[in-house]
């Protein structure tokens, strides 16, 4: 859990700042707003997906201070004065994430409503465990429902990124 | 032509649409937002048979910030379903409510939370109804009767008999009757449904998130009396549909009418509990299964004698009330076959199609029985498949006409692979079992859902003025299984382009073109059909052009990845994008136009049509597991399926479709079952304990196929997205009896039901 520091209170209200993909933001929050319905009703990162609102599917996993997280299960106040990754914030300087771009190699994604979800999940793991074995990538991903896949190629597709990363950061 | 002679096709190029969904720009309905856009809800029947004495809406009303509240009164009282034969279900109800979670009243209002609200200032008096569950039950004299129209609970029946199976049996050295039980499972795609209407001019505009963009449109306009151009349907994104997103909501109906009254955009989309309530999944099957074999193990005769529990509500359950018999003779050869049917209606949500609709319940029961059958006459369920094994250019018993079959082939392949030998002999009996099951699927159903004349697939081709780029107009949907790339391939194939400069415009009504949809596994062959029809107008024209400009015979002349040349002397050659543009400028607009319907097809009793394709696909399945003696728990070690699916456009989408479809016929077998509790309501309607496999529970699949080319396909395509589902329950339920050596007849495969069955045979081998 994380701590609420001291907020302001205004008019049932919350003001709080948030550090979404770099770039700060200085929003008014209801007290029982979702840090998901935040991300895509108040700031439209639509990116993050809605898909059972009660943490079952992963679907709207975020990275908060560069963990996972179910943003459904987390308040925007919660998230006050922290870090959050949304799958918007990956591309740098016009260049996908390597977990980007072995996702769209691998046959990866075929409705792609889990997929925002599962990078991010995927990314938190190769950020921690840059070579994960197969059970390691399944451990990581299994909060992370998928209904199209069987996740056969999402497992290959971040085993392929974390191969992809490594040799990158030999050369 | 060999498959390496195609520049486009055969290739596992990268989806269209797949950056758009890495980097979360794709919108699905969801995402969508307009100005002035208020959120709208439904209310929902807390009983599963309630007469309803009242509704006051006064309270909701004057919430400030709702715009509207309506019930049945507010809208047609016309019925609608997706068969006209079987339109049993209203917009709201209107005497009474028929299951748990049946559609009640909605409101509009200029926020989720007051629409919520809203739905708790409704007052509704219910006189609670006795009500049915079981099928059987439902059948019983006395039983309440869930719809009045149809006496004795009885939705549809099917009789249908080919040959003398009476005759078949009793010649038979072995007969083997068992009784199998499929369950109630729900599709449960990732994104939920939603539905956003908007109307302007007289005009509405429906986005939603439906594989059948044109049914809804026909939907709509008959239930408001519109003209069909006066209804626009989008699918924007969707996010896997499975079946379950091909007839209309309860969402698509109240928002046009909500938009309708307070003449602004309406949103209104499911959470997840509302989608189990809606439901439409796959139906519980009791299956009565009579094969009669002769000495050699060459089947005979079968008679299939089945009970459907079909909930509230038809929709699409009369296609599978047909389809639940008719697949079942696909696969084998046999002279006789008898097929009886009842789809009973109970106070649960309606059941409808699911992924191998019709075919997987039914396959699990034959497939099981084959097993016990060639344990019976000592064979190996290898041999006793051989010997009955569907051949091609032969007819079923039930007029289905099958061209291509390569079943034989991906029987062998999956022997091998599986070093199914090995395993199924060579391993101690430890709990480890491997099993194999068969499968087919249509590619395409031969007659559309409602009866028109209308071709089933049009296609149009825009090539733009510098012919840098060119523009596929199609009513096919993409779901996530990649039409949209596969018919992109397509398009560029015959028009000799290129993918990377191809754009597509789909599933839209109004700015796409007329096609019925992603359901039956229809798009590749058929939409394919009129695409390519489309890019080989355009190629013709091209070549006549670069003739003129070149001053050669057009016929000389040949066009492949965006280059013109001379057959005889590839080195002479003209860019596609500069011929373009001569047409543009010297013929005007270059346009390619494609339409496809498929030939007469099936017999002339009654329900022949259902089953019907052009084509049909076959794969051969086998699964291996380890099953811990001491929790009946089951740990998937591999799945393999080899498929027969005609010329392969995408290797990698296909192989994606494969993996899939034995992800949701595993899940299905061993974990996911829509529970309910002695009132009828939904034990389990969510993801945590409608229980998904995750990446943990699953081993890798392997993905392959056989050489193989069907006449009736574009290229000679066949399907392979539902195809992969059908024999997987089957191929579980298989390992799981050479694992044990005792077969459980029900599904799902639970650790309780596989405990038991391990006590009860140490108990029989015990005395």
């Amino acid at each position: 859990m994380v701590p609420i520091r001291n907020i302001k209170r205004e008019k049932s209200r919350y003001a709080i700042d948030l550090v979404i993909n770099g770039d700060p933001y200085s929003l008014a929050v209801k007290a029982n707003a979702l840090l998901l319905d935040v991300l895509r009703e108040q700031l439209n990162f639509t990116g993050t997906k809605k898909g059972c609102e009660l943490g079952d599917c992963g679907a709207c996993t975020v990275l908060l201070n560069g963990k996972p997280v179910n943003s459904c299960l987390v308040l925007a106040v919660e998230a006050d004065g922290q870090h959050v990754t949304t799958i918007e914030g990956l591309e740098k300087n016009g260049k996908l994430d390597a977990l980007q771009e072995a996702f769209i190699n691998n046959g990866a994604i075929q409705c792609g409503f889990c997929t925002s979800g599962m990078i991010l999940s995927a990314k938190a793991l190769l950020t921690s465990n840059p070579q994960p074995t197969e059970q390691d990538v399944r451990k990581a991903i299994s909060g992370n429902l998928c209904r199209c896949t069987g996740y056969v190629n999402i497992v290959k597709a971040v085993l392929s990124a974390a191969e992809q990363e490594e040799r990158t950061s030999h050369e | 032509m060999n498959k390496g002679d195609y520049a486009v096709i055969g290739k596992s190029v990268p989806k269209i649409d797949a950056r758009l969904k890495a980097t979360g720009q794709a919108l699905y309905v969801a995402d969508l937002k307009f100005p002035n856009m208020l959120f709208g809800k439904v209310l929902r029947s807390p009983h599963a048979h309630a007469r309803i004495l009242r509704i006051d809406t006064s309270e909701a009303e004057m919430l400030p910030g709702v715009k509207a509240v309506i019930t049945h009164k507010d809208v047609p009282a016309k019925k609608y379903g997706i068969s006209p034969a079987r339109y049993d279900e209203n917009i709201f109800c209107i005497e009474k409510a028929r299951h748990v979670g049946d559609k009640v009243a909605a409101v509009a209002a200029i926020d989720e939370q007051t629409a919520y609200r809203a739905l708790k200032l409704i007052r509704v008096d219910y006189e609670v109804l006795p009500a049915v569950f079981d099928p059987i039950e439902a059948l019983a004299p006395g039983a309440p009767l869930v719809q009045e129209d149809y006496p004795g609970n009885i939705n549809v029946e099917v009789h249908q008999s080919f040959g003398n199976v009476e005759e078949a049996l009793q010649r038979a050295y072995y007969v083997r009757k068992d009784t199998f039980v499929g369950h109630r499972t729900y599709h449960s795609p990732l994104e939920p449904h939603g539905s956003i209407a908007t109307w302007e001019n007289g005009k509405v505009t429906l986005y939603t998130s439906t594989q059948k963009p044109h049914y809804i449109q026909y939907y709509m306009a008959h239930e408001f009396d519109l003209p069909m151009g006066n209804v626009r349907v989008v699918a924007p994104f969707v996010g896997g549909g499975f079946g379950g997103k091909t007839g209309p909501t309860d969402l698509d109906f109240s928002s046009v009418v909500l938009s309708h009254m307070t003449d602004r955009p309406v949103k209104m989309l499911y959470d997840r509990s509302e989608m189990f309530a809606y439901n439409r999944g796959r139906h519980r099957l009791i299956m009565e299964l009579s094969t009669g074999v002769d000495r050699d193990g060459k089947i005979l005769g079968i008679h299939a004698n089945f009970i459907m529990d079909g909930g509230a509500y038809t929709g699409n359950g009369i296609a599978t009330a047909y389809y639940s018999g008719a697949l079942l003779t696909l696969t084998y050869d046999f002279e006789n076959y008898k097929y009886d049917m009842v789809r009973v209606y109970t106070n649960l949500p309606g059941c409808a199609s699911q992924r191998g609709h019709g075919g997987c319940h039914p396959r699990f029961a034959l497939e099981s029985q084959l097993d016990r059958i060639a344990q019976h006459l000592d064979m190996d369920p290898i041999e006793i498949r051989l010997k009955n094994l569907r051949k091609p250019n032969t007819v079923t018993v039930n007029d289905f006409r099958i061209n291509s079959c390569e079943l034989k082939s991906c029987i062998e392949t999956a022997k091998k692979v599986s070093k199914w030998n090995n395993k199924r002999e060579g391993m101690p009996s430890g709990g480890h079992g491997i099993g194999l099951a068969v499968g087919s699927y249509v590619s395409g159903a031969g007659y559309p859902i409602y009866r028109t004349n209308l071709p089933h697939s049009v296609a149009l081709i825009k090539v733009n003025e510098d012919g840098t780029s060119a523009i596929l107009y199609t009513g096919a949907v993409d779901i996530g299984q990649g039409s949209n790339t596969v018919l992109c391939q397509m398009a560029a194939e015959a028009m000799g382009y290129r993918y990377e400069n191809m754009r597509i415009v789909s599933a839209d009504t109004e700015r796409a073109t007329h096609d019925f949809g992603a359901y039956s596994s229809r798009q590749t062959l058929m939409s394919g059909s009129a695409v390519k029809e489309a890019g080989e107008m355009i190629k013709a024209q091209i070549l006549q052009m670069a003739g003129e400009m070149m001053n050669v015979d057009p016929t000389k002349l040949d066009c492949r990845d965006a280059i013109v040349f001379l057959k005889d002397d590839p080195s002479v050659q003209k860019g596609f994008g500069e011929v373009a543009r001569e047409h543009f400028v010297k013929k005007g607009l270059l346009l390619g136009r494609g339409s496809y319907s498929p030939p007469k097809l099936g017999g002339t009793f009654k329900g022949s049509t259902v089953g019907t394709s052009p084509a049909y696909s076959f794969a051969a399945q086998v699964v291996e597991l380890q099953i811990d003696k001491e929790t009946g728990a089951i740990a998937l070690k591999n799945a393999w399926d080899v498929h027969d699916s005609g010329m392969v456009i995408n290797p990698a989408l296909l192989e994606g479709q494969v993996h899939g479809g034995l992800y949701m016929g595993i899940g299905e077998a061993i974990w996911e079952e829509v529970r309910f509790d002695q009132n009828g309501r939904i034990l389990n309607p969510n993801l945590g304990e409608y229980r998904l496999p995750t990446a943990l529970d699953l081993p890798m699949f392997h993905a392959s196929t056989v050489e193989s080319s069907d006449p009736a396909g574009p290229w000679g395509v066949k399907e392979v997205g539902e195809g992969a589902t059908v024999p997987t329950e089957g191929a579980v339920a298989n390992a799981v009896f050479d694992a044990l050596g005792v077969q459980i007849d029900s599904l799902p495969l639970t650790p309780e039901k596989i405990w038991r069955a391990l006590k009860e045979k140490e108990r029989s081998h015990g005395t």
